[in-house]
């Protein structure tokens, strides 16, 4: 049997080779998916191309159905190095502006999800009306939502961060509900007991007890609740027209065709979504040692 | 303002029941009631504060107003969902959990693709995958085949994580027994690690009918026929006829649920014998 245990550093050799066929892949579909159009070309102006004509034909064009792995890097460092931060075109204001509504809507569900969470552990008749409904919401394909808040929230005078705002956090309170209160829960009979010997208040139990006790869930349902409000963000962004961020960016590339946006775009977001999310798992390991909660 | 009123009064009266019944023994079966009856005061006082300070529709449509629309529409709502959930939603569903089934097997099978796939995975299940829409479109056109590939790239990574993590759970002891019995691989997998595999099978599942329809409703947003419910949501907002928009929404959310519901009827059935579903029976 395979029992042996492998450390971290065993993951490194795998994880490149599954990359590096990955990246293989994708030359030989940017190939296949844009040679079509290469042999279009090459039939407008009657010539016939031979293989390696065809491949760096197919690896080079501007509008490709799949940009190679090279194009999409040059792209961005072009948007983000080449270009002014304040400029339309550079992917840094796009980002930016994804970054703040994301990072509003997860401030706005984060709060939220606590609230509701504390109320929940305290009031059992909270708990029973309320509990099923959170997880109702969540069924609820809730990006639908977004055209209509943002349409809705944009004639009744609030424009902005604030509609994309709200569909973040529609998204982002959800797992924070569920994992807090699992965390709020997570004290044994054995220290509520000691609690209660020691007569503390339901608001002592909450502070001292409870609180510290759900750090660590408390930390995971962060990263899931800043994953979905990126999404909720991005999604936001769709309807709202002119605004900027990530997801138009996306959407006028779908819009004139240009491939080579969508897909820097999309990077982008992918690079976002890891940097937060280790931004928090940061945050997590200095908190928790602190604490001693993790060794 | 007597309207507000009241449904203020009927919100508080229900809290009142809730709290009662909540103080009564957990077992007995009126836990039912109190989500109907906060649900219940919720669209009452939503109706009520429309009526009372003159809410325009365009902003927020009353509940009743919602409810016409949903009756008077029906053959439109209809088209909408067998585009939008049936042709799209559930293809890309059944497809992408499929798939990401199989490559489970292979995944478990072989552990240098465990430690090579999985962190890559996990990587994906994170990222805003919504944002391969666009580029989707792009490629399968605008017809219900483009939202079905969105679909089923989103449900695919959460999917292949719980089951790959599943596959695992089965215990040394339980594995030692079936090489005594010696039996085959395909044995020790149909009837050891698949079976124990089903609670983390089923929650890759759940998580899949919420992502299913998300998926097939945003990529709409980037182009479809004249029907389906993500492009009727973004054409009605733009024309300010929220009630229909309303209306789509009520029935995506009854869809979702109901998709989530059968799921779950699935889930007990096939693992009755799992601690969580005991407490149910």
């Amino acid at each position: 049997m395979r029992g042996i245990v492998m450390s971290e550093n065993s993951k490194v050799f795998p994880v490149i080779s599954v990359l590096t066929i990955i990246v293989i892949l994708w030359y030989g579909f940017s190939v296949v998916l844009n040679a079509p159009w290469a042999y279009d070309q090459a039939k407008r102006n009657s010539v016939s191309l031979s293989f390696p004509e065809l491949v760096s034909k197919t690896w080079s064009q501007k509008r490709p159905k799949l940009p190679t792995p090279h194009q999409v890097a040059n792209e961005m460092w072009n948007t983000t190095v080449h270009q002014k931060i304040t400029s339309k075109r550079s992917l840094v204001y796009h980002t930016w502006i994804t970054f703040s509504e994301t990072m509003f809507g997860f401030f706005l569900g984060t709060s939220l999800g606590i609230l509701l969470a504390i109320a929940i552990v305290h009031n059992r008749a909270t708990a029973i009306s309320v509990m099923p409904w959170i997880i109702t919401s969540q069924t609820i394909p809730i990006l639908a939502l977004a055209p209509m808040i943002v349409v809705a929230l944009g004639s009744a005078g609030f424009s902005g961060l604030l509609p994309i705002a709200i569909i973040s956090m529609y998204l982002s309170f959800f797992p924070v509900v569920v994992g807090m209160v699992k965390g709020l829960k997570s004290p044994e009979r054995l220290e509520l007991d000691q609690m209660k010997t020691w007569s503390a208040s339901g608001s002592q139990v909450l502070v001292k007890l409870r609180l510290p006790k759900s750090m660590p869930y408390f930390f995971t349902s962060l990263k899931l609740g800043m994953a979905a409000a990126l999404v909720g963000a991005i999604v936001g962004e769709l309807p709202s027209g002119g605004g900027g961020g990530l997801g138009f960016r996306m959407l006028s590339g779908s819009t004139f065709g240009n491939t080579l946006h969508i897909w820097s775009g999309l990077f982008s977001a992918a690079v976002l979504a890891a940097s937060l999310i280790i931004f928090i798992g940061v945050i997590q390991k200095i908190i928790l040692k602190k604490m001693a909660l993790e060794l | 303002m007597i309207f507000f009123l009241l449904s203020l009064l009927f919100w508080l009266s229900a809290w009142c029941v809730n709290i009662w019944i909540a103080r009564q023994d957990a077992r007995n079966s009126w836990t039912i009631f109190p989500p109907i009856l906060f649900g219940l005061s919720l669209i009452l006082i939503w109706e009520a504060t429309i009526l009372c300070f003159e809410v325009s529709p365009v902003i927020l449509p009353p509940p009743s107003a919602i409810f016409l629309k949903l009756i008077s529409s029906g053959p439109i709502l209809w088209a909408d969902f067998v585009q939008t959930v049936i042709k799209g939603a559930l293809s890309g569903y059944l497809f992408g959990c499929l798939s990401a089934l199989l490559l489970a097997l292979v995944v478990d099978r072989f552990q240098f693709l465990e430690r090579g796939l999985l962190p890559i995975g996990n990587f994906m299940a994170a990222m805003p995958i919504i944002g391969i829409a666009p580029i989707l479109v792009m490629w399968y056109g605008y017809g219900w085949q483009s939202k079905s590939a969105v679909v089923t790239v989103m449900v695919f990574f959460p999917m292949l994580i719980n089951t790959v993590q599943g596959m695992k759970m089965s215990d040394r002891i339980h594995s030692d027994l079936m090489l005594t019995y010696n039996a085959s691989y395909t044995q020790n997998l149909l009837k050891l690690k698949l079976t124990t595999a089903m609670p983390f099978i089923f929650n890759g599942l759940k998580i899949g009918t919420t992502l299913a329809l998300i998926g097939a409703i945003v990529a709409e947003f980037f182009g479809s026929p004249v029907r389906g419910m993500g492009f009727r949501i973004s054409t009605e907002a733009a024309r300010f006829s929220l009630d229909m928009v309303w209306a789509e929404i009520t029935v995506a959310a009854i869809s979702g649920s109901l998709f989530y519901g059968i799921v779950v009827l699935f889930e007990r059935w096939i693992t009755f014998w799992h601690p969580s579903q005991r407490g149910s029976a």
